[in-house]
């Protein structure tokens, strides 16, 4: 594989001030920075996964600005000036968030591989429907694909987050 | 590993940046919106742009509203935007119905409006709704403002009527007048799949005939992707079980589709046919000109 963070000087570069997680960074990178390997190779984040590259599998799924995001399919230089949150800032200082805490309790994952995607896509759900009935989680995770679980266990998982308590950094209640 | 090949990266504040970005770099950029479907055909190398104009800071192309009959849809309001507003179900439940159904929620939060009709996709939902629906797209460009009709912007698979230095800024819809109603019927291999075929059909029903209706078709060929003869032979008919199945007849005629891995093509022109009835009696069983669906 290419090792992005080395950048020949011949191409076309953007500096890219973002916040991830909270913490402000600026990078200058080739233009063509897909945020995917922005977030892995430049700031050494491996939590999110690139998966599919075709914006299909969701395993790469981060937040901007609050929203879920496939982030193989956006330009690092387009996230610049947003907010940025990858699964790696779930766990706050309570300890888990409830929506892993679920995945750990119902068996959500095998290989993990889908896994930081359908945290992000979950937690992103709860929050905005702290109770969603088990079609409402379904079609949130429409976009993201296990080929493990078949998916039972992953629904069964957000739903035991939804009624652990859906508090944001792990505040379980 | 699927990379674009280098371009220039630039961030355009306002229309008018915009366009004087697209002049300064010539007739090798492009705009990107949502990047939905541009950044995977350059990660494909199928696009190969030499500079990227990025839009996403410009204010106010992202606002839904209503006003003299016309409703109006920023160019970068998201799927996910549209999917959630309820002003768009009132007025075009076809539109919502559509949403429902185009990519995955994820990708419904970045891909937008304009650019999925400058995409130019001939699979592409929006396109066959908002063409049935007879929407406009208005443009900016180095001439000053125009206005395109939906079903005139594709100048074939993913090419737009649009000049090198043009930019699409909203969508306007006629709101319908009378008894009316829409409705989609998309059938897809799975969630987030283009269409193998879709249909949209809207209906307006005044003194018990069909005064308005438009019928758009995706992936399927149909010129334009609409029914032109269909809509034809429908306006002015007396809503019934049997306009229903000739109107949906010849809607299938209307379309001239392509074997692929999705399906053969009479199989795909029989869906075209049958998803236009099911969106046509829906559409008029909802405008209130069918009172016994169950019978049809």
């Amino acid at each position: 594989m290419t090792d992005l963070a080395e950048t020949p000087v011949s191409l076309p570069t953007t500096e890219v001030s973002l916040t991830i997680n909270g913490e402000a960074v600026t990078r200058t990178v080739e233009s063509r920075t897909l945020l995917i390997h922005f977030i892995r190779d430049h700031l050494d984040l491996t939590g999110t996964h690139w998966g599919c590259d075709t914006s299909n599998c969701g395993a790469c799924v981060v937040w901007v600005d609050k929203k879920p995001v496939k982030s193989c399919t956006m330009l690092a230089a387009m996230a610049g000036g947003h907010e940025v949150r990858t699964v790696e800032d779930l766990e706050g200082a309570d300890g888990l968030d409830p929506v892993q805490e679920g995945f750990m309790q119902c068996h959500g994952l095998q290989c993990g591989f889908c896994t930081p995607g359908m945290l992000m896509v979950g937690r992103a759900l709860l929050d905005e429907n702290p109770n969603p009935s088990e079609d409402e989680i379904r079609e949130a995770i429409s976009g993201n694909l296990c080929r493990c679980t078949g998916y039972e266990n992953i629904i069964r998982s957000v739903r035991w987050a939804a009624e652990a308590g859906t508090s944001e950094n792990g505040a379980s209640q | 590993m699927q990379v674009p090949a280098p371009f220039v990266y630039e961030r355009a504040t306002s229309v008018q940046d915009a366009l004087a970005l697209l002049a300064k770099h010539g007739p090798d950029a492009r705009l990107v919106a949502g990047g939905h479907s541009l950044l995977p055909m350059m990660k494909l190398r199928f696009a190969d742009p030499a500079a990227l104009i990025d839009i996403n800071s410009i204010d106010g192309l992202d606002q839904i509203s209503v006003a003299d009959g016309i409703m109006t849809i920023g160019a970068m309001v998201t799927h996910a935007q549209l999917l959630a507003s309820d002003v768009v179900a009132q007025h075009f439940p076809m539109l919502t119905e559509a949403e429902r159904v185009i990519a995955d929620p994820v990708v419904r939060n970045k891909g937008t409006v304009g650019g999925s009709l400058c995409q130019a996709d001939p699979a592409e939902d929006l396109s066959a709704a908002l063409g049935a629906l007879r929407a406009s797209v208005t443009t900016i460009g180095s001439g000053g403002s125009r206005s395109i009709p939906v079903r005139e912007l594709h100048d074939g698979p993913y090419q737009t009527v649009l000049d090198e230095n043009e930019m699409v800024t909203e969508v306007t819809v006629p709101l319908p007048s009378g008894s009316s109603s829409s409705a989609y019927e998309k059938l897809e291999r799975r969630v987030g799949d283009w269409a193998i075929a879709a249909s949209g059909v809207s209906v307006s029903v005044a003194d018990g005939v069909i005064s308005e209706i438009g019928i758009g078709l995706a992936a399927v060929e149909a010129p334009n992707m609409v029914a032109a003869d269909a809509e034809d032979a429908a306006r002015g008919q007396v809503p019934s079980a049997e306009l229903i199945e000739r109107i949906g007849e010849l809607a299938a005629e209307a379309t001239d589709p392509n074997t692929d891995q999705r399906g053969p093509a009479d199989y795909k022109r029989h869906l075209a046919g049958e998803l236009t009835k099911r969106a046509l009696r829906r559409a008029l069983t909802n405008a209130g000109a069918l009172t016994n669906e169950g019978a049809l």
